[in-house]
């Protein structure tokens, strides 16, 4: 045996969740309280302030933008609505994952077959530009980012979600509620779905920055969230304009996503480990 | 083999079939015509345009029309750039593209499978840790991210690279655009073929190797390389999607003239029939390499034909 019986490699893991906890914790933090801290607004312009640097602008940490406004709130602003818009399309992906999952673990035979054969075929699909194509043809809003990310996500999920059903469904408390006349639609969701919770949490923890990576694709395409509404997408693509003359405009919003995204994948990394550790990758 | 090969095929047909559905259907129930302007076209010239592009016949009609061009690799006209064909388009903008994902690709599977198994060889220690964590963060930091960064030191601060597809020549310009596309891929690939490896290391056919007295070296190169690569050969599909996704970002940073980067001027511009028809035929590459993908998965292990 190699390595500590007690603290196998999932310690070793579990520092990396808690420290990508406590980043998140913070940057969460600090988007929500921070704009209040400062008394700058996100959309105030102020044309006289255009484009000063973090280290001269004298009332904002992060300098201002092309029209003056204060990259500070815009930056936070933006990660407040990248964070809801991801874990509100993770919310829906991880309710049609765990609805199909679960019917087509618990029904089985024909109807599972059936209905995870399509799952297959689904992965296939370049689900992307479907999205690209919605938000070209439609009128871009909130509710329809939501959906269009969530559909995009629940195929894990409900691939994680069969497996965990088939192997519930052997157990004692739903032959028991089976025996007293318990429908299937009530035995999915009185007795099954409640078990799946932990194992649910963990990879909506690994859904979120998926979808924080489409969103902010489509907002860097210009496809996303619009003006004056912004996101740390749409802020990077702002900033990749005047890249040459004012490389803060990009930089910071990048750093702020890319930090984001390595915590979150971090977190659900470790806690998959803890979870599952035969998983791989 | 030949039967598990002929269900796979008649598989991909509905699968092509649905997305040329969902994606003709979406952009036909956009509200609004593609001829909408802030100039208001007299009505008889107005219903002339629609005849033309046969935007007075039924759905159906439409949608079948437009099937039979599918099948004879018509695409339809383009709505923006006049006398064009969208299939003409493609034609022309995709030796770009396909010249760009396969560097990346090539580069992503050499180095991303280099660094794997140097890392599993090593498990634990301060370079597989170094190599994990950069993996992790070229995992979380996007394309869109990588890119214009590039860009800002290579090109701008550096001045060692040309900064966009049209200011460079010769191969210099293909440098910066194929490693922004193959980074993320370059992560994957070196965390799965470490996880994969590992695995494969604590088999126990490896363990029975090893008492048999086979050098490390050997057991390595002959019996745990090819099986370790197995995880790999089903990557590829995703792998295929992302490169595709993230070619519209690289092409678009730094002004390639491929197929991405129509699709997102017809996006922009509202051309409808140009941004179906490529969405169409991303979907048709994505779907036929998925299907070499499972044909040689099946062929190199005979265990998944019996699903």
């Amino acid at each position: 045996m190699s390595g500590n019986t007690f603290f196998p490699a999932s310690f070793r893991r579990s520092r990396a969740v808690s420290l990508s906890l406590f980043i998140l914790g913070i940057i969460g933090l600090i988007s929500v309280v921070g704009p209040y801290l400062t008394g700058n607004d996100y959309l105030s312009i102020d044309l006289y302030n255009r484009f000063s640097s973090p280290a001269m602008a004298a009332q904002s940490y992060f300098g201002t933008d092309d029209l003056g406004r204060d990259l500070f709130s815009r930056t936070l602003m933006g990660v407040r609505v990248t964070l809801f818009v991801a874990v509100i399309a993770s919310l829906v992906s991880l309710f049609i994952g765990v609805l199909y999952g679960a019917i087509a673990g618990y029904l089985g035979g024909k109807v599972d077959a059936i209905m995870m054969r399509s799952v297959d075929a689904l992965y296939a699909l370049p689900f992307i530009f479907l999205v690209i194509l919605l938000m070209v043809v439609f009128e871009q809003s909130m509710v329809l980012i939501f959906i269009a990310i969530g559909a995009i996500n629940w195929l894990d999920m409900a691939r994680i979600v069969r497996g965990q059903t088939i192997s519930l469904k052997q157990r004692g408390f739903v032959d028991a509620a089976r025996l007293i006349g318990v429908s299937s639609g009530g035995i999915i969701w009185r007795h099954i779905t409640p078990n799946l919770l932990g194992i649910v949490v963990v990879y909506m923890t690994l859904t979120i920055p998926q979808a924080i990576l489409v969103e902010s694709f489509l907002s860097f395409l210009g496809l996303g969230i619009q003006e004056p509404q912004t996101s740390l997408g749409s802020l990077v693509n702002g900033g990749v304009n005047y890249m040459e003359s004012a490389p803060w405009l990009m930089v910071i919003p990048a750093t702020a996503l890319a930090l984001i995204l390595v915590c979150f994948n971090y977190l659900g990394d470790g806690l998959r480990d803890l979870v599952d550790p035969k998983s791989t990758t | 083999m030949l039967r598990y090969a002929c269900l796979r095929v008649l598989g991909a047909i509905p699968t092509l079939l649905l997305v040329i559905a969902i994606a003709f259907l979406m952009v036909h129930a956009a509200p609004g015509g593609p001829f909408d302007s802030e100039r208001v076209l007299p009505p008889d010239i107005a219903a002339n345009i629609e005849r033309a592009y046969h935007l007075d016949e039924p759905l159906s009609q439409q949608f079948f029309r437009y099937l039979q061009g599918l099948v004879q690799g018509d695409l339809g006209p383009s709505f923006r750039y006049r006398d064009y064909r969208v299939s003409d388009i493609i034609g022309d903008a995709f030796p770009q593209s396909m010249r760009l994902g396969a560097l990346s690709m090539l580069l992503a599977f050499v180095v991303g499978v280099s660094l794997g198994i140097a890392a599993a060889l090593r498990k634990n220690t301060l370079f597989d840790r170094l190599i994990s964590g950069v993996a992790m963060i070229g995992i979380s930091v996007p394309i869109f991210v990588v890119a214009p960064l590039m860009v800002l030191v290579f090109a701008v601060l550096l001045d060692w690279l040309p900064a966009s597809f049209a200011s460079g020549n010769g191969a210099s310009r293909f440098i910066l655009p194929v490693i922004a596309l193959a980074l993320p891929q370059i992560a994957y690939i070196t965390r799965l073929t470490r996880a994969s490896l590992i695995e494969v290391l604590q088999s126990d056919y490896i363990r029975t190797a090893r008492a048999q007295g086979l050098k490390s070296a050997s057991i390595i190169r002959y019996h745990a390389i090819k099986p370790a690569m197995l995880p790999l050969l089903s990557y590829l599909g995703p792998a295929i999607a992302a490169v595709l996704t993230g070619s519209v970002v690289v092409e678009q940073v730094f002004g390639i003239p491929g197929v991405g980067q129509f699709f997102i001027s017809g996006a922009v511009n509202r051309d409808y029939t140009l941004a179906l028809g490529i969405t169409i035929f991303y979907a048709a590459i994505v779907i036929a390499l998925n299907l070499v993908v499972d044909l040689l998965y099946g062929y190199l292990d005979p265990r998944t034909r019996a699903r």
